[in-house]
C-alpha cells in the first residue's frame, strides 16, 4: 500500500511538473496524460473504482484527444522569445506565490479539527465506490445536480460548435452562397463542344 | 494509509497548477494547468469521501469532471477561433479588454 501510494504520487507529481516546465505544448499534453493515469490509480487506492475508470475514459481518453487535436492544429509551440518575455522576477514571484499557497494549505491540513484525517477512513460498506452506489445516488439524492450537469454539457457542446465552426461569427472568410454559382451556360456539355446553351456558337 | 497523505499530495498538485497558470503564456498550457488544479481538487474530494465512508464526495468529483470537460470544450473552441482570425495565441498579446 505504502509502496504503491508513493509510486503513483511521484509519477503524478512528476507529470504535473512536466506540464508546467516542458517547452513544447505537445509534450505538456503527454505529461498530463501520464499525470491523469497515475491519478486514476491513486483514486483506486481510495477505493473509488467508478471515478477512477471515469477518469481514464473521460479524461485520459476523450479530453486529451481533444487537446492533442487542437495542439496539432494550432501547432507552433512556445516560441523562445515568447518564453523569455516572462521575466525572471515574474517567475520568482510565481514560485513564491505557489509556495505560499502550499504552506497555507499545509497549515490548514495539519491544524484541522477533523480528527479522522489521521486515520485510514471510516469503515466502508461493501458497495462503496461501485457503479451501483454512484448510480443510486445520482438518481435519488443528487438528481437535480445530475440533470443540471447534463444541461451544462449540452450548452457547452453547442457553444463550442458555435465558437469553432467554419462560419463562426463575421470574418473575412465569410462565404456567400451566390459567389459559388457559375455564370449561365458554363460547365455544360454544350460548352464542351464549343456551343453556348443559348444557341450562339 | 492515512487520508492526510492524499491531501498533502493534492495540495502539492494544486500549487504546481497555480504556478503554471502564472508562469506560462500559451493559453493551451494554461488550460492544462487549470486541469491540474481541478484534478487536485478531485483528489481531495475523494479523500474526504473515503474519510466519511459515504459516496457524496464521489458524486461531487464526477460533477467537477463534467464542469472541467465543458471548460475544455469552450476554451479550446476559443483557441481555435483565435487561430482562425490570425490572432496571436499568447495571453500577453491579447489585451484588448485591458482598458
Amino acid at each position: 500500500m505504502w509502496f504503491f501510494f508513493f509510486l503513483f504520487s511521484i509519477v503524478a507529481l512528476a507529470g504535473a511538473v512536466g506540464v508546467v516546465a516542458l517547452r513544447n505544448p505537445f509534450y505538456s499534453v503527454l505529461a498530463l496524460v501520464t499525470h491523469l493515469i497515475a491519478l486514476a490509480l491513486l483514486f483506486l487506492l481510495l477505493e473509488a473504482q467508478f471515478v477512477a475508470v471515469a477518469q481514464i475514459v473521460v479524461y485520459a481518453g476523450a479530453v486529451m484527444v481533444l487537446y492533442v487535436f487542437v495542439v496539432a492544429y494550432v501547432g507552433g509551440g512556445d516560441q523562445p522569445e515568447l518564453l523569455s518575455r516572462v521575466s525572471a522576477k515574474q517567475r520568482t514571484l510565481a514560485v513564491v506565490f505557489g509556495l505560499a499557497i502550499f504552506v497555507e494549505l499545509a497549515i490548514a491540513l495539519l491544524g484541522t479539527a477533523l480528527k479522522a484525517v489521521d486515520t485510514h477512513g471510516a469503515k466502508l460498506a461493501t458497495d462503496y465506490g461501485s457503479p451501483a452506489q454512484i448510480g443510486d445516488l445520482l438518481l435519488t439524492r443528487f438528481l437535480l445536480p445530475f440533470e443540471l450537469a447534463s444541461f451544462l454539457l449540452l450548452v457547452a457542446a453547442v457553444g463550442a460548435v458555435g465558437l469553432a465552426g467554419r462560419r463562426g461569427g463575421v470574418g473575412p472568410d465569410h462565404e456567400v452562397f451566390t459567389d459559388t454559382v457559375r455564370p449561365q451556360g458554363t460547365g455544360t456539355m454544350a460548352e464542351g463542344v464549343g456551343r453556348r446553351r443559348d444557341g450562339h456558337p | 494509509m492515512n487520508i492526510a497523505w492524499f491531501l498533502i499530495v493534492s495540495a502539492l498538485m494544486f500549487c504546481l497548477g497555480a504556478v503554471g497558470v502564472l508562469v506560462r503564456r500559451n493559453p493551451l498550457v494554461i488550460l492544462l494547468c487549470l486541469e491540474l488544479m481541478l484534478n487536485a481538487g478531485n483528489l481531495a474530494l475523494l479523500g474526504f469521501s473515503r474519510m466519511w465512508g459515504d459516496g457524496d464526495g464521489q458524486i461531487f468529483a464526477l460533477i467537477v469532471m463534467v464542469v472541467a470537460a465543458c471548460e475544455v470544450a469552450i476554451g479550446l473552441g476559443i483557441i481555435v477561433a483565435l487561430y482562425r482570425r490570425r490572432l496571436p495565441v499568447d495571453v500577453d498579446e491579447l489585451r484588448e479588454l485591458h482598458g
